[in-house]
Order: C-alpha cells, then sequence, then structure tokens
C-alpha cells in the first residue's frame, strides 16, 4: 500500500517476471495498523483484488493452490494480507491457500505489532489451509531468509512439477499433514545441499543430509522439533535418492522422534527425481510439531503486555468496522490454538492404551 | 480368451508398465528351454491373453491407463513406445490434472463419478477388441488417492458393467512406515470395498518385495523401478500361459476363471498371496541349477511358516495333526504359528515338470476342515521357461498369509480414526464416519473368517 518496496522490485533483475498490469499500489501505507489493512484497504481495493485476481486464474490450465507470502507484524502484509485471503476463501474455495507468515521477532522495532499479529493469527486459524511460520529472529541477514522462504516454496512446486517415482503434489501436503483443521502450523527446514560433482553420493554424506533436517538449526522458526511432539511429517527430496535411502533414513531417525500415539508411522515421503540447479540433492522436511507452541506463547505475552494498559488501542478502534470485540475473539482465538497444542503435549508422556477394537459375532 | 488391463494411479500405471515389458521379455526371449512348437502356442497365448494386433506389426497392451494427474501416463507411455517391442494404445488412457491428493473421498466421490463416462468408454474400446473377454486385472496401491479410490469406484463400475466377466485385484500393500500418512484409512476403505465388487485381491507387499530386493537379488540401492521389477516377475510367473489339466495338451484359455475356480470357492475369503521361488540377480542364473523336489520343499515351508521369501525360513513349524481338538487358545496358536489354507495353486515353469510329485501339498493337514484337500490343491505346468529362469515355482495361495498384514492396517486405522483425526479431511468430500465404521466392521468380518479358518 506504498510504492517504494514494488517500485524496487520493478527496477530490479526481476522486472520481467512480474506483469505489472497485475500490480496494485496506494501511497500511504498502513501505518502498521491492521485494521487500516485489512478494513479500509481491504474494502475499497476489494474489486480490483479480485479482477486481477480472475484474471491470473483464467490463464491456468488447473489452478489448484494460492500461495501468499505476508509479514504479520505490519499493516498491510498482516491486514490486507488476511484480508486477501478471506476473499481468497469466497471466490475460489476449492483452490488450497498456502501461507508463508514472517512473526515479528521480540526487538521488533513495530511497537503494535502483537496486536497485528495477533489479530492476523485469528484470520490464518480460519481461513488457511496451511501455513509456513517463519521468524524473523532465526536469521539477523534478511537475503538470507528470502532465499530459504523461496526455496522452500520452489522444492514444494518442484515436487509437484517434476517427475519422480514417488510424486507428491499440493494438495496431498495439506492432506497429510493437517490432521484437526485447526491445526495446520508447519515447521519446515532445508537441507542443502552438496556441491560435489560426484554422482554417486556415499551413503554417510546423503544420511547427514537428513540428520540436519531434523536439527535445530536447519529449522525456520526458533523452535526443537525433536523434543516436542510430531503430528506428522513430510519430507521431500530431490536428486538421485531412492525408496531405500528414504527408508534407511526413516529407520535410523525414528526411535529419537516422538510421535503422536495415533500417528507413529505419520511419515509422507516423496521423491523427485530431477535436482535442484547447482546441487545433486535436497531435502525438505515439513512438520506437523507442537514445537510451534512456544512462538504462539510468547506472542500472547508481547499481545497482552499492551493490552492490558490498551495501550494504542485508540489507533485501532478508530477505523471504521472495528470494535473491541475483534480484539477478544481474536485473542480467544489464539487462546483456544495454544490449548490445542497444550492437549496434545499432554499426551506425550502418557501411557498408551490403543482402543478396543469392533466385535464381530461369529 | 483376454484379459484387459486397468492402471490405476502412479503405482498402477509403474507396475503395469514393468509387467507388460516382462512378459513381452519372456515371450520373445530365447531361453524358452522346449520344442518350437510348444514355444509357438505359448506365444500364441500370450499374445492372445496380453496384446492386439497393430497394423505396425508392433504388439499393442490390452489396458487401459487412469491416473488423475499427466506426469507417470506420459512417462509410461513414451517409454513404451520406445522399446520399439511392445507399446500401449495411443488412446487408451485417461488423466486429468489435479490429482487426489492422497484423499480416497476425492478419488472414489469426487473424481469417480465425474469421469466414469469417459473412463468406461475406453474400457469398452479395449473389450471389443477382443475376440473373448476373460476379464479385468486392475493394477492399484492402497495407500495414495487415485489407485485407492478411484480404483476401488472403477471397479464397482466394472463389475455393474460386465456382471458376467471375472475381476480380479491387485492391491500393493504400502511400507509399514508410512509412504502416505492417511495410508491405513485408504487401505480400509479400499479393501472393504473391493471385497464388495471383486471376485479375488490378489496381494503384494511393498516391505517384502523390498527385502527380497536386498536379500536376495543384493541389491544395494533399491529403487521402486526394482521393486516393480519383481512384482511384474511375480504376477507374470502366475499371468503366462500354463496347462491347467493334468494331460493337458493346450494352454488355458480362461486364465482368470481358472484362478478364481481354484482358489475362491467362498465370496468371504478373497485375499491371495503369491510367492514365486527362486528369485536371484540375473547375473548368478547361469550358475545355479535347482531341482524340482528342493524347490517345492522349500515352497511347501514357505506356505506354513508363512515365510516370504526363501531365505529364513522356519523349519520348526509343523501342520498339527488332524483330529485334535480345536480350543480357542489352540486356534490362537494356529495364528502365530501355523499357516491355515484355504486352496492352494502351484504353477511350475521350466525344464522337467512332467512327473513332478506335489503330492506333499495335498496333505489334509495343510487345509482348513470343511474343504476336500482333493478340491483345494492344484497344480499348472509349463514345459516352457519363464523369464530365463531354467526352473520356477510359484505358489498363489488363499490361507491365512495376509492375516496378520490386515489386522496391522486395521489395527492401525481404528488407533487413528478413535482420535478423530484427519476425518475432516474425507467428510469434505461426502465420506462420513458411518462410512468409515461400516469399513471396519466389513474387515473385522473377514479378519474374523481368516483367524477361524
Amino acid at each position: 500500500m506504498e510504492e517504494g518496496v514494488v517500485n524496487e522490485i520493478l527496477q530490479g533483475p526481476l522486472r520481467d517476471v512480474f506483469d505489472s498490469k497485475q500490480l496494485i499500489t496506494d501511497v500511504s501505507g498502513s501505518g502498521n495498523n491492521w485494521a487500516v489493512g485489512y478494513k479500509v484497504y481491504g474494502c475499497q481495493y476489494r474489486e480490483n483484488i479480485v479482477e486481477k485476481l480472475r484474471k491470473t486464474a483464467e490463464h491456468c490450465d488447473c489452478l489448484q493452490c494460492f500461495f501468499i507470502i505476508h509479514s504479520m507484524g505490519g499493516g498491510t502484509g498482516s491486514g490486507l494480507g488476511t484480508f486477501v485471503l478471506n476473499l481468497l476463501e469466497d471466490e475460489f474455495p476449492e483452490v488450497y491457500r498456502f501461507v508463508t507468515s514472517v512473526y515479528p521477532s521480540g526487538e521488533d522495532d513495530v511497537v503494535t505489532s502483537p496486536y497485528n499479529s495477533v489479530l492476523a493469527m485469528k484470520e490464518l486459524n480460519e481461513h488457511a489451509d496451511c501455513v509456513l511460520p517463519i521468524e524473523n529472529e532465526v536469521r539477523s541477514d534478511i537475503l538470507f531468509l528470502n532465499l530459504q522462504t523461496f526455496e522452500v516454496k520452489l522444492l514444494i512446486y518442484y515436487s509437484a512439477r517434476f517427475e519422480g517415482s514417488l510424486n507428491m503434489d499440493l494438495n496431498e501436503i495439506s492432506m497429510n499433514l493437517v490432521p484437526f483443521p485447526r491445526l495446520h502450523y508447519l515447521v519446515s527446514s532445508l537441507t542443502p545441499l552438496y556441491t560435489l560433482a560426484d554422482v554417486n553420493i556415499p551413503s554417510r554424506r546423503l544420511d547427514q543430509m537428513f540428520s540436519d533436517a531434523f536439527s535445530r538449526d536447519h529449522q525456520l522458526i526458533r523452535a526443537d522439533p525433536k523434543h516436542s511432539l510430531y503430528l506428522a511429517c513430510a519430507l521431500l527430496v530431490r536428486g538421485n535418492v531412492q525408496v531405500s535411502d528414504l527408508r534407511r533414513n526413516i529407520e535410523r531417525l525414528k526411535p529419537s522422534l516422538h510421535f503422536v500415539s495415533w500417528n507413529q508411522e505419520g511419515w509422507k515421503t516423496s521423491l523427485c527425481s530431477v535436482p535442484p540447479v547447482g546441487h545433486s540433492h535436497s531435502l525438505l522436511a515439513l512438520a506437523n510439531n507442537t514445537c510451534v507452541k512456544p512462538t504462539f506463547v510468547e506472542l500472547k505475552d508481547r499481545f497482552m503486555k499492551l493490552y492490558k494498559k490498551k495501550a494504542h488501542l485508540h489507533h485501532y478502534l478508530q477505523v471504521d468496522g472495528m470494535e473491541q470485540g475483534c480484539f477478544s475473539e481474536a485473542l480467544s482465538s489464539l487462546s483456544d490454538l495454544i490449548e490445542e497444542y497444550n492437549e496434545l503435549d499432554a499426551t506425550k508422556c502418557g501411557l498408551r492404551t490403543d482402543p478396543s477394537r469392533l466385535k464381530i459375532a461369529v | 480368451m483376454s484379459i484387459v488391463a486397468v492402471q490405476l494411479g502412479q503405482c498402477g500405471n509403474q507396475i503395469g508398465h514393468e509387467v507388460f515389458n516382462t512378459i513381452c521379455g519372456d515371450v520373445r526371449g530365447t531361453h524358452g528351454l522346449c520344442s518350437k512348437k510348444e514355444n509357438e502356442a505359448y506365444h500364441d497365448a500370450c499374445t492372445e491373453r496380453f496384446f492386439s494386433e497393430a497394423e505396425s506389426g508392433v504388439p499393442v497392451a490390452r489396458a487401459v491407463l487412469v491416473d488423475m494427474e499427466p506426469k507417470v501416463i506420459s512417462q509410461t507411455l513414451s517409454i513404451a513406445a520406445r522399446s520399439g517391442r511392445w507399446k500401449y494404445d495411443d488412446q487408451s488412457h485417461f488423466c486429468q490434472k489435479q490429482g487426489s491428493g492422497n484423499n480416497w473421498a476425492n478419488g472414489y466421490s469426487v473424481h469417480g463419478p465425474r469421469n466414469k463416462e469417459v473412463i468406461m468408454n475406453l474400457v469398452q474400446k479395449e473389450v471389443e477388441k477382443c475376440d473373448r473377454l476373460s476379464g479385468f486385472f486392475t493394477i492399484m496401491s492402497m495407500a495414495g488417492g487415485t489407485g485407492s479410490g478411484l480404483g476401488a469406484f472403477v471397479t464397482q463400475c466394472l463389475r455393474d458393467a460386465f456382471p458376467t466377466s471375472f475381476i480380479l485385484n491387485h492391491v500393493i500393500w504400502p511400507y509399514g512406515t508410512g509412504e502416505v500418512i492417511v495410508q491405513n484409512y485408504n487401505s480400509v476403505l479400499t479393501l472393504s470395498h473391493l471385497y464388495q465388487s471383486s471376485d479375488a485381491l490378489l496381494v503384494h507387499e511393498n516391505d517384502v518385495i523390498h527385502k527380497i530386493c536386498a536379500q536376495l537379488m543384493h541389491i544395494k540401492q533399491i529403487s521402486f523401478r526394482d521393486v516393480n521389477q519383481v512384482i511384474a516377475h511375480q504376477l507374470g510367473s502366475v499371468f503366462q500361459p500354463a496347462h491347467t489339466a493334468e494331460a493337458g495338451l493346450h494352454y488355458s484359455r480362461n486364465p482368470l476363471g481358472d484362478l478364481m475356480e481354484t482358489l475362491v470357492p467362498h465370496p468371504e475369503f478373497k485375499m491371495l498371496g503369491l510367492r514365486n521361488i527362486p528369485q536371484m540377480p540375473e547375473n548368478s542364473l547361469a550358475y545355479s541349477t535347482f531341482n524340482w523336489p528342493g524347490l517345492l520343499k522349500h515352497l511347501r515351508q514357505m506356505l506354513i511358516a508363512n515365510a516370504k521369501m526363501e531365505e529364513g525360513i522356519d523349519w520348526q513349524v509343523r501342520p498339527l495333526c488332524p483330529g485334535s481338538s480345536i480350543s480357542s487358545s489352540h486356534s490362537t496358536n494356529k495364528l502365530l504359528h501355523f499357516n491355515t489354507s484355504l486352496a492352494n495353486l502351484v504353477i511350475l515353469r521350466g525344464k522337467d515338470t512332467h512327473g513332478v510329485d506335489v503330492g506333499s501339498f495335498r496333505d489334509p493337514s495343510l487345509y482348513t476342515s470343511w474343504l476336500n484337500p482333493q478340491d483345494a490343491f492344484n497344480v499348472w505346468k509349463t514345459p516352457r521357461a519363464f523369464n530365463k529362469y531354467e526352473k520356477s515355482a510359484s505358489l498363489v495361495s488363499n490361507s491365512q498369509f495376509l492375516l496378520k498384514p490386515l489386522d496391522n492396517v486395521v489395527g492401525k486405522a481404528w488407533n487413528m480414526f478413535a482420535s478423530k483425526a484427519y476425518i475432516h479431511q474425507y467428510t469434505k468430500f461426502g465420506i462420513e464416519e458411518e462410512d468409515f465404521l461400516d469399513s471396519f466392521t466389513a474387515l473385522e468380518q473377514v479378519i474374523s473368517s481368516y483367524t477361524n479358518l
């Protein structure tokens, strides 16, 4: 909703990739205010956005998925971004909505980022099919962060586009990794990416790639999935990797990971034979894991610090259509989500008793 | 009589391609080890069964290829055509763009009805190319969305449209440690539906074939292609022509009918397992010799002890003495150790098959008490060697082979169902909790029937 960033892209090396007719900008920005982004600009630009979306959709043979990339802490990405999410559900209900959300760090210089993030979270809870959270705190190098995000997207996309012995389409991600509608927050980790000329990678190098994917250092949010509970995990491999390599590594890593009792073998795998440019292999691990919970808990804490004192609230409430109720609903939505994760975590250490099977009269 | 193959989903199409490849390679091979006349008869029978003639002279597989996304079919078609030895009919395939998302409900309730007419038209065209139709051989996996869901729907349609033809479903059981997270749900839904429309389910388990690749074929980095080639070899050993009558001079004209007649005496028991020995890397074939008594001894023990391959067989397992009382704990023991059969079929291919003694398979203690073992066992033979193996013995068994895997799958699915995980993904396409319960009930019934054999 201001022109600076978009103009930069249009003058940069990727200017030809974007259709300039498909760009929408305004002048003054959203003032880091979710309400301005959602209620004001949302209303104002709704028709324009729908028209441009329809135009792009018409060019597709088969529209499977929307990728939404935004930040949670500001005004436009957060407010208008989640407005667009809603819009997509209304206008294209059968098309999957994948959202990559950049969550603000504790030292974020936008004071109202907790408000914006929590208000946006409610929308993500209700209208997104899958969310990949990425934290600004993880890497201070913005370029690296952007590259990683891009790589994740690319890996998912190419697994669908190129051939392999075990293909995976985008709709399979949602199907396999989202056991309950609201628990659709996925942690991702990407492991490179050995630049070896030798095509026949010795097994242990390949195995190292798998190990790295589960280590704390390769996660795109500040989280340690190994010590939390897995609901499901997907491994998307590109390059010269065969099913036996996959199986060997799953067997090796399984004992050190905690899976929820009803999904002890919760692995979704895909093999794409086309390697990424410049590398011989890569692995993307996408997991539904309770290790996202701390991110949400911290967000809630930061929100409460401001909300208790009603700090900056008037900036939001003065926007047409905003009420105190919006805040309490958003808070309640986030609390419920955290509670669902708590309940799952509680099962981690409990004794497992399998439910009794149906009895058949002989 | 001819068999029309229906290849469903990625798995079905990848395996189907290997099957036709193996059959074609076998028929054209020079390792028949039999008379010219025999070879010609084999060649003619095989061609009639699996291929139709084209103007170009290149045999055209009697197959319909179906998938909900285009990559695999286009690859399969082009690889086959490039071989120059056989091909698929260019028109005989159907695909969509968006896939089934590993969702059985999507395959069954959405893609099925939406595309029924087009798919059945393709099937009809293939059927019309046959002089006489023996029946259908469908190939699918249980784990995904298309093979499993759309496959179940198509099987139902085949049954409705061709009530007097035989339908044999070849079903691939996924690796136990997961290829697809909802594979157990998809499996339960598939099996329960197939049981209603199909004549028999011939099962291959990925875990088992993987072990064969590792331990018998000595393959280091096992790919799905390796797994599929072993499966294709095993299927070929069943479906290639064989003499069914003891003094038979002609090759069987009705392969599917003969199979059903020998192996499926009762509609409650449709699960068929397959064993084939020997299995070894191609470069070892020249250095190995086998004798029929040895092969049959191994095969029989594999049957009794429920061994998956010829290594690691438990020779301690023995049949129980007939006449001993069956108490419930006794039946549990039976479940754990001794594999009781309903019906068995042994197929022998290669040198010196005449006069081979298969009497050990007629032992009444191998079979359930309510069938006459004379009816329960059959043997087919041909002097024509198969796929470069000088001697090859296959066992198709309707027995407790699949009881434990089935019980495992149902158990895991039930565990997940109890927590209602992933159910919303199915209800959004019209498969409700009651449908799941119906499927669970049906399969518990099958498990109970096989347990009490």
